[in-house]
């Protein structure tokens, strides 16, 4: 076991070196001189220069593509070209808001659609699963900003249920601020999950067990609850465990809709004022919580399926 | 007795499904839209300025009423089927290629060739797909062909490991053996043999493809990402009605929502009933 763990974290290096390459060669080589978009539109090719010697651009590719690995390592991206602050203490504010927001929508979302699919699967054929089947295959038609738009312009702005825009740092008031975001993400997301656990649920079912656990008489609902569902948590863990860095990241188009400072809303802001930096540093941070989150998958499998450490 | 083949079956299954068939007219119906926009047959009020007429409510003139310049909004959102499909038919096409190209060479040869394929898709897909596509459009500045560019390049890795898995499998059969020992080269075996017993799953991937670069399509405009201002566009369409909405002007949503919802929907029906017509393993069911 302790073998294939450490073969397993050998593994994770070529990919974290991947993800700095590419991201290195699409921001400090293909995206232009970072220098000039720095010292903005106005700025004087001497100012540039000086830009450039400031963030180490002069230096060979090389010596820069190691900085920027090492600042991986220290936590420390530097700062914000827009707002100057440093992006570590950014990130460290957002990440509050953005949980309390994806947190509870994801988990309303899978005590929602999991029971709903397996009453699905269970049922299948009836006009239970087709009628739910058919409204989950229109609310993913539908595009997303649209329910953020209707949301708002119904709930918060017709009837007044909700404040349209806006947040309050504390625990007691942020109440508020969510409910609505919320139930729209738990909207955007659970045609999808349905349809996604329903598929699940139908494949167990054919499986061999399952047509032996029918051959012993056992009842439907028993071979279905006990036996399917069992089962079919590895894809439903596989499901979240792999979510979790898109909780964290927070929803991009939620959050800058309803003005939550959370990290979408940095990430929002930062493609709207081109911050290169705030930009490289959510790309590489999200790619090596995924990475790492792969692994603890990975070595979870291991333990449970010993088929696997020897693959 | 003559067997029937894959694809005579499958379109014989497809011509029985009347989903099927009904969502593939729908489709029909988007691309003669789409052809009667590009010819300036029909829909000539996308670009009818007329400051006079601005906001007005749909009437049986303007069925989804006009815009802030007086545009007739349906016919707007008519002429965004030309960027949906444009993104849609060139995002995909460009996934699916890049994909099968990459699957075949991984799965057929393997060793070496497949690690290093294998090293790059889990690397791309190891950065967010919304970041991916930002940094793109970054490089390149927005236009359509940089949207086109911009979902091809980032979303072919799904369909990747689908065609590398399915060429892992197929290199081993039989009749790869017989054509390889009659004397075809691997080129020929690749393209002449097996990817031809593959095409299904490109066509499966293709349509969701599809979907994925039109839904796509909306967010990166929200995101300023998009094709250039002025061009119709259902991202562009929904993006303005943030502001619309506050003057309680809510048609301009409402086109582009309802165009895109029948074509997404179409879409996803008809990848249904293709994936059920074709595979070989339901049938039994």
């Amino acid at each position: 076991m302790g073998k294939y763990i450490f073969r397993r974290v050998l593994y994770m290096i070529p990919i974290l070196f991947g993800v700095t390459l590419v991201t290195f060669l699409l921001f400090n080589v293909a995206g232009g001189d970072p220098a000039a978009q720095a010292a903005g539109r106005y700025a004087t090719p001497a100012q540039i220069q000086a830009m450039r010697v400031e963030m180490g651009l002069d230096k060979p590719m090389v010596v820069q593509y190691l900085n920027m690995v090492k600042q991986i390592f220290t936590l420390d991206w530097g700062r914000s070209w827009s707002s100057k602050q440093q992006i570590s203490i950014l990130i460290k504010e957002g990440v509050g808001p953005s949980l309390s927001l994806t947190i509870p929508a994801f988990i309303l979302t899978l005590l929602i659609s999991i029971p709903l699919a397996l009453v699905m699967a269970y049922k299948r054929n009836s006009i239970f699963d087709k009628s739910l089947l058919v409204s989950c295959l229109a609310l993913i038609s539908i595009s997303s900003v649209f329910y953020v738009l209707a949301g708002q312009y119904f709930i918060s702005y017709k009837l007044g249920w909700f404040p349209i825009w806006g947040w309050d740092p504390t625990w007691e008031g942020r109440w508020d601020y969510v409910a609505l975001p919320l139930l729209i993400m738990v909207i955007l997301s659970i045609g999808g999950d349905i349809l996604f656990f329903r598929t699940v649920f139908l494949e167990e079912m054919y499986q061999d067990y399952v047509r032996t656990a029918r051959s012993k008489g056992l009842p439907e609902r028993r071979v279905l609850f006990k036996h399917v569902l069992k089962n079919a948590l590895i894809p439903i863990i596989t499901l979240v465990v792999l979510e979790i860095p898109f909780l964290i990241l927070g929803s991009l188009l939620l959050e800058s809709y309803f003005g939550i400072p959370g990290l979408g809303n940095l990430i929002y802001r930062a493609i709207q004022e081109s911050d290169f930096p705030v930009i490289k540093a959510m790309t590489i941070m999200s790619a090596v919580l995924y990475i790492v989150l792969q692994l603890v998958t990975d070595v979870l499998y291991a333990l449970v399926d010993p088929k696997v450490r020897f693959e | 007795m003559k067997g029937k083949s894959l694809w005579s079956d499958a379109r014989s299954r497809l011509r029985r499904d009347p989903i099927g068939m009904i969502s593939f007219v729908v489709i029909c119906g988007y691309l003669l839209v789409a052809l009667l926009c590009a010819t300036h047959l029909g829909f000539k009020g996308y670009n009818v300025v007329d400051n006079s007429i601005a906001y007005q409510e749909p009437s049986v003139v303007h069925w989804f009423g006009t815009d802030i310049f007086g545009r007739d909004v349906f016919d707007r959102a008519a002429h965004g089927t030309i960027t949906s499909l444009t993104v849609g038919f060139f995002g995909a096409g460009l996934s699916v290629l890049i994909g099968t190209i990459l699957g075949a060479v991984a799965g057929y040869f393997g060793g070496f060739a497949d690690e290093l394929i294998t090293w790059f898709y889990t690397t791309i897909d190891t950065i967010p797909y919304i970041l991916l596509v930002v940094a793109f459009s970054f490089v390149m500045g927005p236009s359509l062909t940089t949207l086109c560019l911009a979902i091809g390049l980032t979303s072919w890795i799904r369909h990747c490991r689908v065609v590398r898995a399915e060429f892992l499998k197929q290199r081993e059969r039989d009749y790869v053996q017989a054509a390889a020992a009659l004397g075809s080269g691997n080129l020929r075996r690749i393209f002449v043999h097996i990817l031809p017993n593959t095409f299904h799953l490109i066509l499966i991937n293709f349509t969701l493809g599809f979907i994925s670069a039109v839904k796509s399509e909306v967010i990166l405009t929200y995101l300023g990402l998009g094709v250039k201002p002025g061009t119709p566009s259902w991202g562009a369409m929904i993006s303005d009605a943030r502001l619309e909405l506050s003057r309680d002007v809510w048609w301009g949503l409402a086109a582009a929502t309802i165009f895109m919802f029948f074509l997404v929907l179409a879409f996803t029906l008809f990848n249904d009933a293709l994936r059920d017509a074709l595979d070989p393993k339901l049938k039994s069911r």
